[in-house]
């Protein structure tokens, strides 16, 4: 229906477009020179204003209705609605939906198919609302706009105008998505917050929000507050991210520096391909290696060397989570490395040095302050990373340091905890979000740090 | 290099620090330390190196497997009394297989044994076989030649993987049975057997009596037409050795087999840590040596929806849903990129607006992935009310996630168009729109476009938000729309690696090898754009 509405919107800026430029040719009798603006400015201004509001209208309505539309339905049916949960809620108006527009649903009641008749009806009426609010704003806009287009009208002026306002306004999504991030954490979070208070989430040493409930039934309602403690789950990740670290840090700067200093050209056009690949795989794969091929393998060598690994240790998936944070450290770290300028190696050169000890005493103290900023990088992207976790760490929050351990990262217990049909509004799946937010306030720290660093200990040569 | 200095050493100039023994040793330790140095680099990239080759191999002979399938050739009998033209909807098609096989096998009587047998053959026949009659009605009134895909532990196993089987090796010495089906006794003409057993893990007894246990080795014995499976062996007088064993195929006759005329047959790895017992080997054995097995290219696999058996999922869903989604982050992260890139670039004067939006954009490229889903499912989902599971939702999703990528490379690549360039247009009277998109914005496409595609593969890598707004439900459907439920690729590739079946690791292989291979074509047409349309001034 709508996208009709759509096309036909599209078809009607093309005409617009050719009118009025036909009629800004007209108005100045085929001398085109006498415009104060292109032929083809006219055009565009008229198909603007043909189809702009229309669009605008429709995009806004697309966005607003069918929250509107499952209101009613929830409102109407209140009566029938009342006992249910949450999901069930939504699971009836997603039938309904369905039913309404001709889907296949599991199980259909005379409820449903009630609740299906009104949702059509609404909808074909809230179609019309917007088929005539659109036409109407086109019709409008194309009069308004026609009756414009005159000799000395500045259409160039209006219509570079818009264009710079649409330009701003995609600049201004940027800060949107990061309001709308930091909103959606700060909102969740707080109504978590009101059930458990966030010292106890905080510092609490134990976390099961599986058993999250004295009770059981919907009235037993009583959260545990004790099992929200996110202690476990950050000592989890920083052991992960260590020992990623332990694998990357060396191993990524090491290939920086023979890549910017020692390799030769045909080395580097080997190498360099190797770690983009490296970075492109996706980290399902690297979960996928972790899981299937790395922890049995060490769990083997352990085994023979009579220690007793987990299946789902915390040094498998550090371990290939370093892996492919190498290619990031290293990436980072050559640009540091190359921007030390060449004569501070002339000059080390010069006195006589060779190229490690160049290299370690002149190079490296000149890029040391890139290179922390490039770590602190690296380590913010492992403490974000999430696939590896999810399928190579475990899911039982254990508060240990032993590698060989399984331990849970805080990536792992926001995908657990969402992952399925939950309820929104429950302590769990709230909890979710309170630990997206620590996540993104450590990662977005860790950045800002990066960046000071760089910034404020920064030698300036030439 | 101290060889050349000594001399003039020698020669009148007084041994200095920088000659004497000391500065020899000293220099030839730090050249030391240099050479260690350098191969410790070099050592750093061959590593990286080293982990690739690994991770690749890895994945690759996992998933050639899984691009074949076994197929078993049935004489299936669909003339009237068992199929009904009139009422095509109404047979059951499985059984009707199910039969055709069991025919094959007339001396399989106990219900478990049927059960056993049915199982060989995949729970999606009856579907299969529906679809072809539907689609060629010619099949009906007779008995047709037609091929079932076989379940994937038959599958597996006729690939190598469930178990290591050895060849058939001659018996070097009379075999006698006591009875030709049931639990008999075999009598053969010298004692090798015994070792034989000894070294499968056979389980020593009273009086030298050798157990073959579920945790040893099956020796199977095959001769006169049937096979037996040996479970105990005792020494006899006269040097010969009689074993105890389980007939699993019938034999023709009691009659005493020559030396060479049995074969033995070695499956090593234990009964107990396999998941096909002996009998269904003994009957693939025979369906094979029968010619009636055959390994084709797995469409199933390519050109089909999920599903929770191994051998009928394919990744068709996934790849529809991968691409529906990419489809809508394009249409909405390019445009805006663009957009936003030639703002910053071209006309954004120098205020706390313009700075704030850089820093913003800067710290969304390092924002991790998931916290893009959760604003997905806290803003798209709860707030605005639209579909789980959707490819809308996820594109939108992922738009948010490439479109700092797509802004960055776009800003860069605005920015290596000189100046000149827009000095020159507005020279002739261009105004500054026109200037940036008549001129500069067709100069800088090529670099743009290197960089939406690269940000593009990475979304189409992406796995976590995805999980966050629904798109980790089970969809058998192949979504026909973007509103449709669907799964994507990598999360296929998630769900995949989850599921505890056997046949499931080679699938997830050869779904990311698909993947892989996607990303590989796209990064590809990124360095061709980069070679070839881009321009140093």
């Amino acid at each position: 229906m709508v996208g009709y509405l759509v096309v036909l919107l599209l078809g009607l800026a093309a005409a617009a477009y050719w009118i009025g430029r036909t009629r800004a040719i007209a108005s100045v009798n085929g001398d085109v020179a006498r415009l104060h603006s292109l032929p083809g400015q006219h055009g565009m201004f008229l198909a603007l204003f043909a189809a702009g509001p229309a669009l605008l209208a429709i995009v806004l309505w697309s966005l607003v209705t069918p929250s509107i539309e499952s209101s009613i339905i929830a409102d109407r049916f209140s009566s029938e609605l009342s006992g249910m949960g949450v999901p069930q809620v939504e699971a009836f108006i997603r039938d309904a939906r369905a039913m309404a527009f001709g889907g296949l649903v599991g199980f259909a009641d005379p409820t449903k198919e009630a609740a299906a008749a009104l949702y059509k009806s609404v909808h074909a009426t809230s179609s019309w609302i917007i088929w005539t609010v659109a036409l109407v704003l086109s019709a409008s806009g194309f009069y308004w706009a026609y009756s414009r287009i005159a000799q000395a009208y500045r259409a160039r002026h209006v219509v570079e105008r818009i264009l710079r306002a649409f330009l701003i306004a995609c600049s201004v999504v940027a800060i949107l998505t990061t309001i709308g991030i930091v909103l959606s954490l700060i909102f969740e979070s707080l109504r978590f917050f009101q059930q458990v208070p966030f010292y106890k989430f905080l510092f609490g040493t134990h976390w099961s929000p599986q058993s999250a409930f004295t009770g059981a039934g919907a009235e037993a309602r009583a959260v545990n507050e004790d099992i929200f403690g996110m202690v476990p789950l950050f000592a989890g990740t920083l052991l992960i991210t260590f020992i990623a670290m332990l694998v990357a840090a060396p191993i990524g700067l090491m290939a920086a520096i023979y890549l910017s200093d020692y390799a030769s050209k045909s080395v580097r056009a080997v190498a360099k391909p190797v770690l983009e690949i490296l970075a492109g795989i996706p980290t399902v794969v690297y979960g996928f290696f972790a899981a299937l091929t790395v922890a049995p393998y060490f769990r083997g060598i352990g085994e023979s060397l009579g220690l007793n690994v987990a299946s789902e240790s915390a040094l498998a998936a550090g371990v290939v989570m370093g892996i492919m944070i190498i290619p990031f450290v290293s990436s980072l770290s050559d640009d540091v490395i190359n921007a030390v300028p060449q004569s501070l190696r002339d000059g080390s050169a010069g006195l006589g040095a060779t190229k490690s000890e160049t290299i370690r005493k002149v190079v490296l103290p000149a890029a040391l302050p890139g290179i922390v900023s490039a770590m602190l990088l690296a380590v913010s992207r492992a403490i974000g990373e999430t696939m590896i976790v999810v399928m190579a760490a475990g899911l039982a929050a254990n508060l240990t340091a032993n590698p060989l351990e399984a331990v849970t990262t805080v990536t792992v217990q926001i995908v657990t905890l969402l992952v399925g049909d939950q309820e929104f509004d429950s302590a769990k799946t709230l909890a979710a979000f309170a630990l997206g937010l620590v996540l993104f306030c450590i990662t977005l720290s860790l950045n800002i740090v990066a960046l000071r660093v760089v910034q404020k200990y920064r030698e300036q040569y030439d | 290099m101290t060889d050349a200095i000594s001399p003039l050493g020698a020669v009148g100039r007084p041994v200095s620090i920088h000659t004497d023994d000391a500065a020899k040793a000293r220099l030839k330790g730090r050249y030391r330390t240099e050479t260690w140095f350098k191969w410790l680099g070099a050592a750093a990239v061959a590593l990286a190196g080293l982990f690739l080759v690994l991770l690749l191999s890895t994945i690759v002979t996992q998933a050639i497997p899984a691009l074949r399938q076994n197929y078993l050739t049935l004489p299936i009998d669909l003339s009237a009394a068992k199929v009904d033209p009139a009422k095509l909807g109404e047979v059951n098609y499985d059984a009707i297989a199910q039969e055709a096989l069991t025919a094959k096998f007339p001396d399989v009587t106990s219900r478990q044994d049927k059960r056993l047998l049915r199982g060989l053959i995949s729970t999606g026949t009856g579907v299969f076989l529906r679809k072809d009659i539907a689609a060629d009605p010619g099949m009906l009134g007779g008995t047709v030649d037609y091929a079932v895909p076989l379940d994937d532990f038959a599958d597996l196993y006729l690939k190598g993987l469930l178990a290591d089987v050895g060849s058939d090796e001659a018996i070097s010495t009379s075999v006698t049975p006591s009875e030709t089906s049931g639990d008999i006794d075999l009598t053969f003409g010298d004692d090798a057997m015994l070792a034989l057993a000894r070294g499968h893990g056979a389980t020593e007894g009273e009086n030298g009596m050798l157990t073959l246990t579920s945790g040893a080795s099956s020796l199977l014995v095959a001769f006169n037409g049937g096979t037996v499976k040996l479970t105990a062996l005792s020494p006899a007088a006269n040097g010969t050795v009689i074993a105890k064993g389980t007939v699993i195929e019938a034999l023709d006759s009691t009659a005493p087999a020559a030396s060479g005329q049995a074969f033995l047959r070695v499956i090593e790895t234990p009964e107990a840590s396999r998941k096909i017992s002996d009998k269904v080997i003994v009957w693939l054995d025979t369906l094979k040596s029968a010619g009636l097995i055959e390994s084709r290219f797995n469409s199933i696999f390519f050109f089909t929806g999920a599903s929770r058996e191994p051998e009928l999922a394919g990744v068709w869903g996934a790849v529809v849903g991968s691409f529906l989604t990419m489809i809508v982050t394009l249409a909405i992260a390019f445009p805006i990129g663009v957009s936003a890139a030639i703002y910053l670039e071209e006309f954004a004067p120098k205020n706390r607006l313009t700075t704030m939006i850089e820093v913003n954009i800067n710290n969304l490229a390092a924002v991790p992935s998931i916290v893009f889903g959760l604003l997905g499912l806290a803003v798209f989902l709860n707030f605005f009310g639209m579909p789980r599971s959707a490819p809308v939702v996820g594109g939108m999703v992922l738009a948010l996630m490439t479109l700092p990528i797509i802004i960055i490379a776009s800003r860069a690549s605005l920015r290596a168009v000189p100046p000149s360039i827009r000095e020159a247009a507005l020279g002739i009277g261009a105004s500054k729109v026109q200037t940036v998109f008549h001129h500069v914005l067709p100069l800088a496409m090529p670099g743009i476009m290197t960089g939406t595609i690269l940000g593009m593969a990475h979304a189409l890598g992406e796995t976590a938000p995805l999980l966050m707004i629904g798109m980790v439900a089970f969809i058998v459907d192949i979504p026909g729309g973007f509103t449709d439920p669907a799964t994507i690729l990598p999360v296929q590739i998630f769900m995949w690696a989850d599921f505890p079946e056997a046949g499931f690791q080679q699938k997830t292989s050869a779904a990311i090898l698909i993947l892989l291979l996607f990303l590989v074509i796209m990064n590809a047409i990124a360095v061709i754009l980069r070679k070839r349309f881009e321009r140093r001034w």
